[in-house]
Protein backbone atom coordinates (compact mmCIF):
# COMPACT_ATOMS: atom_id res chain seq x y z
CA UNK A 1 0.00 0.00 0.00
CA UNK A 2 1.33 3.61 -0.61
CA UNK A 3 2.51 5.31 2.41
CA UNK A 4 3.10 9.28 2.09
CA UNK A 5 4.54 11.10 4.66
CA UNK A 6 2.24 13.97 5.58
CA UNK A 7 4.89 16.65 5.94
CA UNK A 8 5.74 18.63 2.70
CA UNK A 9 9.36 18.61 1.78
CA UNK A 10 11.06 21.59 2.68
CA UNK A 11 12.43 23.24 -0.79
CA UNK A 12 15.43 25.07 -0.84
CA UNK A 13 15.04 28.61 -2.34
CA UNK A 14 16.96 27.55 -5.69
CA UNK A 15 14.49 24.86 -6.45
CA UNK A 16 11.22 27.28 -7.52
CA UNK A 17 13.05 28.80 -10.11
CA UNK A 18 14.84 25.56 -11.08
CA UNK A 19 11.49 23.93 -11.60
CA UNK A 20 10.35 27.09 -13.75
CA UNK A 21 13.15 26.40 -15.99
CA UNK A 22 12.88 22.33 -16.30
CA UNK A 23 9.03 22.59 -16.96
CA UNK A 24 9.17 25.58 -19.68
CA UNK A 25 11.99 23.12 -21.52
CA UNK A 26 9.67 20.07 -21.32
CA UNK A 27 6.49 22.47 -22.56
CA UNK A 28 9.04 23.95 -24.94
CA UNK A 29 10.02 20.52 -26.12
CA UNK A 30 6.77 19.09 -27.08
CA UNK A 31 5.75 22.75 -28.73
CA UNK A 32 9.06 21.93 -30.89
CA UNK A 33 8.10 18.57 -31.35
CA UNK A 34 4.37 19.55 -32.34
CA UNK A 35 5.59 21.74 -35.29
CA UNK A 36 8.17 19.30 -36.54
CA UNK A 37 4.99 17.02 -37.28
CA UNK A 38 3.08 19.46 -38.91
CA UNK A 39 5.36 22.54 -40.02
CA UNK A 40 2.86 24.00 -43.09
CA UNK A 41 2.23 26.69 -40.36
CA UNK A 42 5.28 27.94 -40.90
CA UNK A 43 5.41 28.18 -44.72
CA UNK A 44 1.49 30.11 -44.51
CA UNK A 45 2.95 32.50 -42.16
CA UNK A 46 5.57 34.02 -44.53
CA UNK A 47 3.04 34.85 -46.93
CA UNK A 48 1.26 37.71 -45.42
CA UNK A 49 4.23 39.35 -44.59
CA UNK A 50 5.94 39.00 -48.41
CA UNK A 51 2.76 41.01 -49.46
CA UNK A 52 3.06 43.96 -47.46
CA UNK A 53 6.86 44.18 -48.07
CA UNK A 54 6.20 43.26 -52.05
CA UNK A 55 3.29 45.46 -52.65
CA UNK A 56 2.84 47.94 -49.68
CA UNK A 57 6.81 48.57 -49.66
CA UNK A 58 7.27 48.78 -53.12
CA UNK A 59 3.98 51.53 -53.66
CA UNK A 60 5.09 53.57 -50.83
CA UNK A 61 8.99 53.67 -51.97
CA UNK A 62 7.63 55.06 -55.17
CA UNK A 63 5.21 57.63 -53.75
CA UNK A 64 8.33 58.77 -51.36
CA UNK A 65 5.29 59.88 -49.05
CA UNK A 66 6.89 58.78 -45.95
CA UNK A 67 10.71 60.35 -44.64
CA UNK A 68 13.24 57.98 -43.72
CA UNK A 69 16.08 60.07 -43.78
CA UNK A 70 19.11 58.34 -45.14
CA UNK A 71 17.98 55.12 -46.12
CA UNK A 72 15.30 53.68 -48.67
CA UNK A 73 11.64 53.48 -47.49
CA UNK A 74 11.93 49.52 -48.33
CA UNK A 75 14.66 49.32 -46.05
CA UNK A 76 12.59 51.47 -43.07
CA UNK A 77 10.08 49.04 -43.87
CA UNK A 78 11.80 45.48 -43.99
CA UNK A 79 12.50 45.19 -39.85
CA UNK A 80 8.77 47.00 -38.80
CA UNK A 81 7.26 44.03 -41.81
CA UNK A 82 9.43 41.21 -39.58
CA UNK A 83 8.13 43.13 -36.22
CA UNK A 84 4.62 43.22 -37.56
CA UNK A 85 4.74 39.52 -38.82
CA UNK A 86 5.51 38.82 -35.24
CA UNK A 87 2.31 40.67 -33.93
CA UNK A 88 0.28 38.97 -36.22
CA UNK A 89 1.87 35.54 -34.91
CA UNK A 90 1.53 35.96 -31.37
CA UNK A 91 -1.44 37.92 -31.22
CA UNK A 92 -4.15 35.02 -31.43
CA UNK A 93 -2.01 32.71 -29.27
CA UNK A 94 -4.52 32.96 -26.69
CA UNK A 95 -6.87 30.88 -29.40
CA UNK A 96 -4.43 27.86 -28.57
CA UNK A 97 -4.46 28.04 -24.69
CA UNK A 98 -8.08 28.03 -25.15
CA UNK A 99 -7.89 25.45 -27.63
CA UNK A 100 -5.67 23.11 -25.31
CA UNK A 101 -8.43 24.13 -22.33
CA UNK A 102 -11.22 22.73 -24.24
CA UNK A 103 -9.65 19.83 -25.68
CA UNK A 104 -8.85 18.62 -21.28
CA UNK A 105 -4.97 19.25 -22.69
CA UNK A 106 -4.32 22.08 -20.15
CA UNK A 107 -6.30 20.73 -17.34
CA UNK A 108 -4.32 17.64 -17.13
CA UNK A 109 -0.74 19.48 -17.43
CA UNK A 110 -2.41 21.92 -14.66
CA UNK A 111 -2.60 18.96 -12.17
CA UNK A 112 1.07 18.44 -12.37
CA UNK A 113 3.53 19.88 -10.26
CA UNK A 114 4.25 22.38 -13.15
CA UNK A 115 4.07 26.27 -12.55
CA UNK A 116 1.54 27.78 -14.16
CA UNK A 117 4.06 30.54 -15.97
CA UNK A 118 5.94 27.85 -17.34
CA UNK A 119 3.17 26.66 -19.57
CA UNK A 120 2.91 30.31 -20.96
CA UNK A 121 6.54 30.88 -20.84
CA UNK A 122 6.51 27.96 -23.10
CA UNK A 123 3.71 29.15 -25.02
CA UNK A 124 5.67 32.23 -25.50
CA UNK A 125 8.33 30.18 -27.01
CA UNK A 126 6.44 28.26 -29.70
CA UNK A 127 5.29 32.20 -30.52
CA UNK A 128 8.58 33.14 -31.17
CA UNK A 129 9.70 30.04 -32.77
CA UNK A 130 6.94 30.77 -35.43
CA UNK A 131 7.71 34.46 -35.47
CA UNK A 132 11.52 33.84 -36.95
CA UNK A 133 9.85 31.52 -39.49
CA UNK A 134 8.81 34.78 -41.60
CA UNK A 135 12.37 36.20 -41.04
CA UNK A 136 14.01 33.28 -42.72
CA UNK A 137 12.12 34.42 -46.22
CA UNK A 138 11.84 38.28 -45.71
CA UNK A 139 15.43 39.23 -45.74
CA UNK A 140 16.62 37.34 -48.53
CA UNK A 141 13.64 39.11 -50.51
CA UNK A 142 14.39 42.19 -48.99
CA UNK A 143 18.34 41.92 -50.07
CA UNK A 144 17.26 40.74 -53.67
CA UNK A 145 14.78 44.18 -53.65
CA UNK A 146 18.31 45.99 -52.87
CA UNK A 147 17.97 46.57 -48.76
CA UNK A 148 21.52 46.24 -47.07
CA UNK A 149 20.97 44.01 -44.53
CA UNK A 150 23.53 43.67 -42.46
CA UNK A 151 25.91 40.14 -42.69
CA UNK A 152 27.30 39.80 -39.01
CA UNK A 153 26.37 36.84 -37.41
CA UNK A 154 25.84 38.62 -33.89
CA UNK A 155 23.80 41.14 -34.93
CA UNK A 156 21.03 38.69 -37.02
CA UNK A 157 21.26 36.17 -33.62
CA UNK A 158 20.11 39.35 -31.71
CA UNK A 159 17.29 40.32 -34.03
CA UNK A 160 16.42 36.92 -33.48
CA UNK A 161 16.27 37.41 -30.17
CA UNK A 162 14.70 40.53 -30.25
CA UNK A 163 12.09 38.51 -32.61
CA UNK A 164 11.46 35.70 -30.03
CA UNK A 165 10.78 38.38 -27.24
CA UNK A 166 8.82 40.82 -29.47
CA UNK A 167 6.18 37.75 -30.42
CA UNK A 168 6.50 36.60 -26.81
CA UNK A 169 5.13 39.38 -25.02
CA UNK A 170 2.38 39.61 -27.46
CA UNK A 171 1.96 35.69 -26.96
CA UNK A 172 1.53 36.46 -23.30
CA UNK A 173 -0.72 39.28 -23.67
CA UNK A 174 -3.34 37.40 -25.74
CA UNK A 175 -3.07 34.24 -22.98
CA UNK A 176 -3.83 36.84 -20.34
CA UNK A 177 -6.87 38.31 -22.68
CA UNK A 178 -7.63 34.42 -23.03
CA UNK A 179 -7.71 34.37 -19.04
CA UNK A 180 -10.26 37.43 -18.94
CA UNK A 181 -12.37 36.37 -22.21
CA UNK A 182 -12.43 32.32 -21.59
CA UNK A 183 -13.57 31.72 -24.86
CA UNK A 184 -12.45 31.50 -28.93
CA UNK A 185 -14.61 33.89 -30.06
CA UNK A 186 -14.45 36.70 -27.46
CA UNK A 187 -10.66 36.48 -27.62
CA UNK A 188 -11.16 36.86 -31.46
CA UNK A 189 -13.10 40.02 -30.85
CA UNK A 190 -10.21 41.16 -28.82
CA UNK A 191 -7.48 40.23 -30.99
CA UNK A 192 -9.03 42.13 -33.71
CA UNK A 193 -9.57 45.25 -31.94
CA UNK A 194 -6.16 44.89 -30.60
CA UNK A 195 -4.06 44.35 -33.68
CA UNK A 196 -4.39 47.42 -35.75
CA UNK A 197 -4.02 49.98 -33.23
CA UNK A 198 -0.38 47.86 -31.55
CA UNK A 199 0.37 48.32 -35.51
CA UNK A 200 -0.59 51.42 -36.06
CA UNK A 201 0.47 53.09 -33.04
CA UNK A 202 3.99 51.80 -33.68
CA UNK A 203 7.10 52.91 -35.89
CA UNK A 204 6.66 50.17 -38.46
CA UNK A 205 5.53 52.08 -41.35
CA UNK A 206 6.63 55.49 -40.59
CA UNK A 207 8.91 57.67 -38.04
CA UNK A 208 7.35 58.34 -34.49
CA UNK A 209 8.25 62.38 -35.65
CA UNK A 210 5.64 62.47 -37.83
CA UNK A 211 2.74 60.74 -35.76
CA UNK A 212 0.25 63.47 -34.15
CA UNK A 213 1.16 63.79 -30.12
CA UNK A 214 -1.03 61.71 -28.61
CA UNK A 215 0.03 59.26 -30.99
CA UNK A 216 3.49 59.58 -30.33
CA UNK A 217 2.74 58.99 -26.57
CA UNK A 218 0.74 56.01 -27.58
CA UNK A 219 3.50 54.88 -29.41
CA UNK A 220 6.06 55.15 -26.59
CA UNK A 221 4.73 52.69 -24.27
CA UNK A 222 3.95 50.29 -27.24
CA UNK A 223 6.25 47.18 -27.14
CA UNK A 224 5.95 46.75 -30.57
CA UNK A 225 8.18 50.52 -31.19
CA UNK A 226 10.61 49.22 -28.78
CA UNK A 227 10.79 45.84 -31.26
CA UNK A 228 11.20 47.98 -34.13
CA UNK A 229 13.65 50.58 -33.22
CA UNK A 230 15.76 47.44 -31.73
CA UNK A 231 15.12 45.24 -35.40
CA UNK A 232 16.29 48.54 -37.58
CA UNK A 233 19.12 49.12 -35.60
CA UNK A 234 20.74 45.46 -35.93
CA UNK A 235 19.30 44.50 -39.54
CA UNK A 236 20.19 48.05 -41.06
CA UNK A 237 22.04 50.25 -39.16
CA UNK A 238 20.03 52.93 -38.21
CA UNK A 239 20.39 54.76 -35.23
CA UNK A 240 18.96 52.77 -31.69
CA UNK A 241 18.78 52.81 -28.11
CA UNK A 242 19.06 48.71 -28.24
CA UNK A 243 20.04 48.69 -24.07
CA UNK A 244 16.81 50.62 -23.81
CA UNK A 245 14.67 48.22 -26.42
CA UNK A 246 15.90 45.29 -24.95
CA UNK A 247 15.33 46.30 -21.58
CA UNK A 248 11.94 47.13 -22.50
CA UNK A 249 10.88 43.46 -24.48
CA UNK A 250 12.92 41.32 -21.52
CA UNK A 251 10.93 43.96 -18.69
CA UNK A 252 7.42 43.20 -21.09
CA UNK A 253 7.60 39.66 -21.30
CA UNK A 254 8.63 38.90 -18.25
CA UNK A 255 5.61 40.71 -16.83
CA UNK A 256 3.35 39.02 -19.58
CA UNK A 257 4.62 35.45 -18.65
CA UNK A 258 3.51 36.38 -14.71
CA UNK A 259 0.13 37.91 -15.56
CA UNK A 260 -1.17 35.60 -18.10
CA UNK A 261 0.44 32.72 -15.70
CA UNK A 262 -1.76 34.22 -13.02
CA UNK A 263 -5.08 34.58 -15.10
CA UNK A 264 -4.59 30.96 -16.07
CA UNK A 265 -6.18 29.30 -13.38
CA UNK A 266 -9.34 31.22 -14.39
CA UNK A 267 -9.57 29.20 -17.78
CA UNK A 268 -10.07 25.46 -16.12
CA UNK A 269 -12.35 26.82 -13.13
CA UNK B 1 -3.01 4.81 12.27
CA UNK B 2 -2.87 5.12 8.23
CA UNK B 3 -3.37 8.50 6.89
CA UNK B 4 -6.28 8.61 4.40
CA UNK B 5 -5.62 9.18 0.77
CA UNK B 6 -8.23 11.79 0.67
CA UNK B 7 -10.22 13.56 3.46
CA UNK B 8 -13.02 15.92 2.73
CA UNK B 9 -14.74 18.05 5.10
CA UNK B 10 -17.69 20.15 4.92
CA UNK B 11 -16.84 20.74 1.76
CA UNK B 12 -19.36 23.71 -0.20
CA UNK B 13 -18.62 24.79 -3.97
CA UNK B 14 -20.51 27.62 -5.56
CA UNK B 15 -19.68 28.30 -9.13
CA UNK B 16 -19.44 32.59 -8.71
CA UNK B 17 -18.66 32.16 -5.02
CA UNK B 18 -22.45 33.80 -4.58
CA UNK B 19 -23.77 32.84 -1.43
CA UNK B 20 -27.75 32.50 -3.54
CA UNK B 21 -26.44 30.22 -5.96
CA UNK B 22 -27.07 26.60 -5.00
CA UNK B 23 -24.41 24.60 -4.78
CA UNK B 24 -22.45 22.49 -6.86
CA UNK B 25 -21.07 20.44 -3.80
CA UNK B 26 -23.07 21.26 -0.45
CA UNK B 27 -21.17 20.30 2.85
CA UNK B 28 -19.54 16.85 1.82
CA UNK B 29 -18.04 14.86 4.06
CA UNK B 30 -16.15 11.83 2.59
CA UNK B 31 -12.87 9.43 3.50
CA UNK B 32 -11.02 7.34 0.79
CA UNK B 33 -8.61 4.87 2.72
CA UNK B 34 -5.21 4.90 1.50
CA UNK B 35 -4.82 1.45 -1.18
CA UNK B 36 -8.79 1.38 -2.37
CA UNK B 37 -10.54 2.12 -5.30
CA UNK B 38 -13.08 4.35 -4.05
CA UNK B 39 -15.72 5.28 -6.80
CA UNK B 40 -18.27 8.93 -7.04
CA UNK B 41 -21.40 7.79 -8.28
CA UNK B 42 -24.09 9.97 -9.72
CA UNK B 43 -25.78 11.54 -12.16
CA UNK B 44 -24.61 14.62 -14.26
CA UNK B 45 -25.01 17.64 -11.99
CA UNK B 46 -24.31 15.35 -8.52
CA UNK B 47 -20.93 17.17 -7.95
CA UNK B 48 -18.72 14.54 -7.94
CA UNK B 49 -16.14 16.73 -10.81
CA UNK B 50 -16.93 19.93 -8.87
CA UNK B 51 -15.35 17.79 -5.77
CA UNK B 52 -12.60 15.69 -8.05
CA UNK B 53 -11.40 19.02 -9.26
CA UNK B 54 -11.21 20.72 -5.97
CA UNK B 55 -8.66 17.03 -4.89
CA UNK B 56 -6.91 17.95 -7.76
CA UNK B 57 -6.32 21.38 -6.95
CA UNK B 58 -7.62 22.79 -9.94
CA UNK B 59 -10.58 24.48 -7.61
CA UNK B 60 -10.36 26.17 -4.84
CA UNK B 61 -11.39 25.12 -1.35
CA UNK B 62 -14.26 27.81 -0.90
CA UNK B 63 -15.36 26.27 2.51
CA UNK B 64 -14.36 23.20 4.76
CA UNK B 65 -10.71 21.49 4.29
CA UNK B 66 -9.53 18.84 2.03
CA UNK B 67 -6.47 16.32 2.35
CA UNK B 68 -4.09 14.48 0.28
CA UNK B 69 -2.38 11.98 2.25
CA UNK B 70 -2.26 14.40 4.98
CA UNK B 71 -1.41 17.54 2.90
CA UNK B 72 -3.89 20.78 2.38
CA UNK B 73 -4.68 21.12 -0.97
CA UNK B 74 -5.16 24.82 -0.07
CA UNK B 75 -1.98 25.31 1.32
CA UNK B 76 0.34 22.60 -0.17
CA UNK B 77 -1.07 22.47 -3.71
CA UNK B 78 2.00 21.87 -5.48
CA UNK B 79 3.17 19.12 -3.00
CA UNK B 80 -0.24 17.44 -3.87
CA UNK B 81 0.01 17.70 -7.56
CA UNK B 82 3.08 15.75 -6.93
CA UNK B 83 0.78 12.90 -5.70
CA UNK B 84 -1.36 12.70 -8.58
CA UNK B 85 -1.60 11.27 -11.84
CA UNK B 86 -4.87 12.07 -13.38
CA UNK B 87 -7.37 11.46 -15.99
CA UNK B 88 -9.90 14.33 -17.46
CA UNK B 89 -13.28 13.29 -18.88
CA UNK B 90 -12.19 14.34 -22.02
CA UNK B 91 -10.25 12.23 -24.25
CA UNK B 92 -7.35 14.45 -24.32
CA UNK B 93 -3.90 13.96 -25.89
CA UNK B 94 -1.49 15.94 -27.90
CA UNK B 95 -2.80 13.91 -31.52
CA UNK B 96 0.44 15.34 -33.27
CA UNK B 97 2.91 14.07 -31.08
CA UNK B 98 3.49 10.00 -31.37
CA UNK B 99 2.44 7.93 -28.02
CA UNK B 100 5.77 7.85 -27.13
CA UNK B 101 6.04 11.98 -26.75
CA UNK B 102 3.06 12.23 -24.78
CA UNK B 103 4.11 9.69 -22.23
CA UNK B 104 7.50 10.87 -22.25
CA UNK B 105 5.82 14.73 -22.10
CA UNK B 106 4.28 13.86 -18.45
CA UNK B 107 7.44 12.17 -17.19
CA UNK B 108 9.37 15.16 -17.65
CA UNK B 109 6.61 17.03 -15.70
CA UNK B 110 6.74 14.54 -12.95
CA UNK B 111 10.70 14.85 -12.47
CA UNK B 112 11.23 11.46 -13.89
CA UNK B 113 15.38 11.20 -13.54
CA UNK B 114 16.47 11.30 -16.89
CA UNK B 115 18.59 7.89 -16.53
CA UNK B 116 15.26 5.79 -16.32
CA UNK B 117 12.99 7.96 -17.82
CA UNK B 118 13.10 6.09 -21.06
CA UNK B 119 11.97 2.99 -19.06
CA UNK B 120 9.60 3.93 -17.24
CA UNK B 121 8.04 5.47 -20.45
CA UNK B 122 8.46 2.07 -22.29
CA UNK B 123 7.22 0.43 -18.98
CA UNK B 124 4.19 2.65 -18.60
CA UNK B 125 3.24 2.38 -22.23
CA UNK B 126 3.78 -1.68 -21.99
CA UNK B 127 1.31 -1.53 -18.98
CA UNK B 128 -1.48 0.07 -21.33
CA UNK B 129 -0.42 -2.35 -23.93
CA UNK B 130 0.56 0.57 -26.32
CA UNK B 131 4.19 -0.55 -26.73
CA UNK B 132 3.45 -1.59 -30.52
CA UNK B 133 2.07 1.61 -31.17
CA UNK B 134 4.38 3.75 -29.54
CA UNK B 135 5.50 5.55 -32.58
CA UNK B 136 2.60 6.30 -34.15
CA UNK B 137 0.72 9.89 -33.81
CA UNK B 138 -1.80 9.43 -30.78
CA UNK B 139 -4.17 11.22 -33.02
CA UNK B 140 -4.34 7.89 -35.32
CA UNK B 141 -5.29 6.18 -32.21
CA UNK B 142 -8.68 4.86 -31.52
CA UNK B 143 -10.95 5.99 -28.78
CA UNK B 144 -9.93 3.06 -26.18
CA UNK B 145 -6.90 3.79 -26.89
CA UNK B 146 -6.30 7.37 -26.34
CA UNK B 147 -7.71 6.60 -22.97
CA UNK B 148 -5.23 3.93 -22.39
CA UNK B 149 -2.48 6.22 -23.36
CA UNK B 150 -3.47 8.71 -20.92
CA UNK B 151 -3.82 6.42 -17.85
CA UNK B 152 0.29 5.81 -19.32
CA UNK B 153 0.46 9.23 -18.85
CA UNK B 154 -0.88 9.39 -15.53
CA UNK B 155 0.88 6.25 -14.18
CA UNK B 156 4.44 7.51 -15.60
CA UNK B 157 4.70 9.62 -12.80
CA UNK B 158 4.20 6.49 -10.21
CA UNK B 159 1.31 8.44 -8.33
CA UNK B 160 0.19 7.65 -5.16
CA UNK B 161 -3.56 8.62 -5.63
CA UNK B 162 -4.72 8.12 -9.44
CA UNK B 163 -7.79 10.53 -10.24
CA UNK B 164 -10.29 9.39 -13.10
CA UNK B 165 -12.82 11.61 -13.93
CA UNK B 166 -15.06 9.21 -15.94
CA UNK B 167 -12.76 7.10 -17.25
CA UNK B 168 -14.91 5.23 -19.80
CA UNK B 169 -17.51 7.67 -20.62
CA UNK B 170 -17.67 7.56 -24.69
CA UNK B 171 -15.98 4.40 -25.75
CA UNK B 172 -17.75 1.37 -26.92
CA UNK B 173 -17.96 -1.86 -24.41
CA UNK B 174 -14.90 -3.38 -25.54
CA UNK B 175 -12.92 -0.21 -24.87
CA UNK B 176 -14.54 -0.31 -21.63
CA UNK B 177 -13.62 -3.44 -20.79
CA UNK B 178 -9.78 -2.74 -21.78
CA UNK B 179 -9.74 0.63 -19.52
CA UNK B 180 -11.14 -1.88 -16.33
CA UNK B 181 -8.99 -4.33 -16.64
CA UNK B 182 -5.91 -1.79 -16.83
CA UNK B 183 -7.48 0.13 -13.53
CA UNK B 184 -7.61 -3.50 -11.91
CA UNK B 185 -4.23 -4.41 -13.03
CA UNK B 186 -2.51 -1.08 -11.70
CA UNK B 187 -4.19 -1.42 -8.38
CA UNK B 188 -2.75 -4.91 -7.63
CA UNK B 189 1.15 -4.28 -8.81
CA UNK B 190 1.46 -0.98 -7.48
CA UNK B 191 -1.04 -0.96 -4.45
CA UNK B 192 -2.19 3.13 -5.85
CA UNK B 193 -5.11 5.05 -4.21
CA UNK B 194 -7.59 5.25 -7.38
CA UNK B 195 -10.31 7.78 -7.21
CA UNK B 196 -12.71 7.51 -9.67
CA UNK B 197 -16.47 9.37 -11.20
CA UNK B 198 -18.73 7.31 -12.88
CA UNK B 199 -22.40 7.48 -13.44
CA UNK B 200 -22.33 3.93 -14.89
CA UNK B 201 -23.10 1.38 -11.71
CA UNK B 202 -22.08 -1.43 -13.44
CA UNK B 203 -18.46 0.22 -13.39
CA UNK B 204 -18.66 1.20 -9.69
CA UNK B 205 -19.79 -2.55 -9.05
CA UNK B 206 -16.76 -3.79 -11.12
CA UNK B 207 -14.22 -1.93 -9.98
CA UNK B 208 -15.20 -0.23 -6.90
CA UNK B 209 -14.03 -1.35 -2.99
CA UNK B 210 -16.20 1.81 -1.61
CA UNK B 211 -18.64 3.91 -3.70
CA UNK B 212 -20.22 6.83 -2.83
CA UNK B 213 -23.42 8.03 -4.41
CA UNK B 214 -23.60 11.90 -4.56
CA UNK B 215 -27.02 13.28 -5.45
CA UNK B 216 -27.34 17.38 -5.68
CA UNK B 217 -23.89 18.04 -3.99
CA UNK B 218 -24.62 16.28 -1.00
CA UNK B 219 -23.68 12.62 0.05
CA UNK B 220 -26.52 10.17 -0.69
CA UNK B 221 -24.69 7.17 0.91
CA UNK B 222 -21.69 5.46 1.08
CA UNK B 223 -19.99 1.81 1.82
CA UNK B 224 -18.79 -1.14 -0.11
CA UNK B 225 -21.74 -2.12 -3.35
CA UNK B 226 -22.06 -5.32 -1.71
CA UNK B 227 -22.95 -3.56 1.82
CA UNK B 228 -25.06 -0.89 0.01
CA UNK B 229 -26.68 -3.42 -2.13
CA UNK B 230 -27.53 -6.01 1.04
CA UNK B 231 -28.63 -3.29 3.12
CA UNK B 232 -31.28 -2.80 0.76
CA UNK B 233 -32.55 -6.62 -0.08
CA UNK B 234 -31.45 -9.52 -1.39
CA UNK B 235 -31.90 -8.96 -5.01
CA UNK B 236 -30.79 -5.00 -5.26
CA UNK B 237 -28.63 -3.22 -7.49
CA UNK B 238 -26.73 -0.33 -7.12
CA UNK B 239 -29.18 1.59 -9.34
CA UNK B 240 -31.61 0.30 -6.85
CA UNK B 241 -29.66 1.59 -3.93
CA UNK B 242 -29.28 5.19 -5.94
CA UNK B 243 -32.72 5.18 -6.39
CA UNK B 244 -33.68 4.59 -2.85
CA UNK B 245 -31.18 7.31 -1.43
CA UNK B 246 -32.00 10.05 -3.71
CA UNK B 247 -35.64 9.48 -4.68
CA UNK B 248 -34.94 9.19 -8.50
CA UNK B 249 -33.57 7.16 -10.87
CA UNK B 250 -30.16 7.64 -12.47
CA UNK B 251 -31.36 7.14 -15.82
CA UNK B 252 -33.26 10.27 -15.59
CA UNK B 253 -29.78 11.76 -16.38
CA UNK B 254 -29.59 9.95 -19.38
CA UNK B 255 -29.61 13.26 -21.86
CA UNK B 256 -27.11 14.52 -19.86
CA UNK B 257 -24.42 11.19 -20.11
CA UNK B 258 -25.09 11.37 -24.09
CA UNK B 259 -23.59 14.79 -23.98
CA UNK B 260 -20.27 13.97 -22.21
CA UNK B 261 -20.61 11.03 -24.96
CA UNK B 262 -20.91 13.54 -27.65
CA UNK B 263 -17.98 15.95 -25.89
CA UNK B 264 -15.76 12.71 -25.48
CA UNK B 265 -16.20 11.75 -29.13
CA UNK B 266 -15.78 15.25 -30.73
CA UNK B 267 -12.37 15.34 -29.14
CA UNK B 268 -11.43 12.10 -30.67
CA UNK B 269 -12.49 13.18 -33.90
CA UNK B 270 -10.61 16.53 -33.99
CA UNK B 271 -7.71 15.04 -32.60
CA UNK B 272 -8.11 11.93 -35.49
Amino acid sequence: MTSVAAAPPRASWVEPPLTLIRRTAALSLVELQKLRHDHTELLTRTVQPLLWLLVFGQIFSRIRAIPTGPVSYLAYLTPGILAQSALFVAIFFGIQIIWDRDAGILTKVMVTPTPRQAIVAAKAFAAGVRGLSPVVVLIPVALLLGVSVTANPFKILAAAVAVMLGAGFFACLSMAIAGLAGTRDRLMGFGQVLTMPLFFASNALYPIEIMPTWLQVVSHVNPLTYLVDALRGLLIGTPAHLTLDFAVLLGATAVGIWVSGALLGRLVR
Amino acid sequence: MTTPAVEITGLVHRFGGVADVSAAVDGLDLTVAAGEVFGLLGPNGAGKTTTLRVVNTLLPVQQGRVTVFGLDVSRHATQVRRLLGYVPQQLSVEGALTGRQNVAWFARLYDVPRRNRAARVDEALAAMDLFDAADRLAGTYSGGMIRRLELAQALVGDPALLVLDEPTVGLDPIARDGVWDRVRAMRAERGMTVLLTTHYMEEADELCDTVALMHRGRLAAAGSPAQLKADLGPDASLEDVFRHHAGIDLAASGKEGIRDVRRSRATARKLG
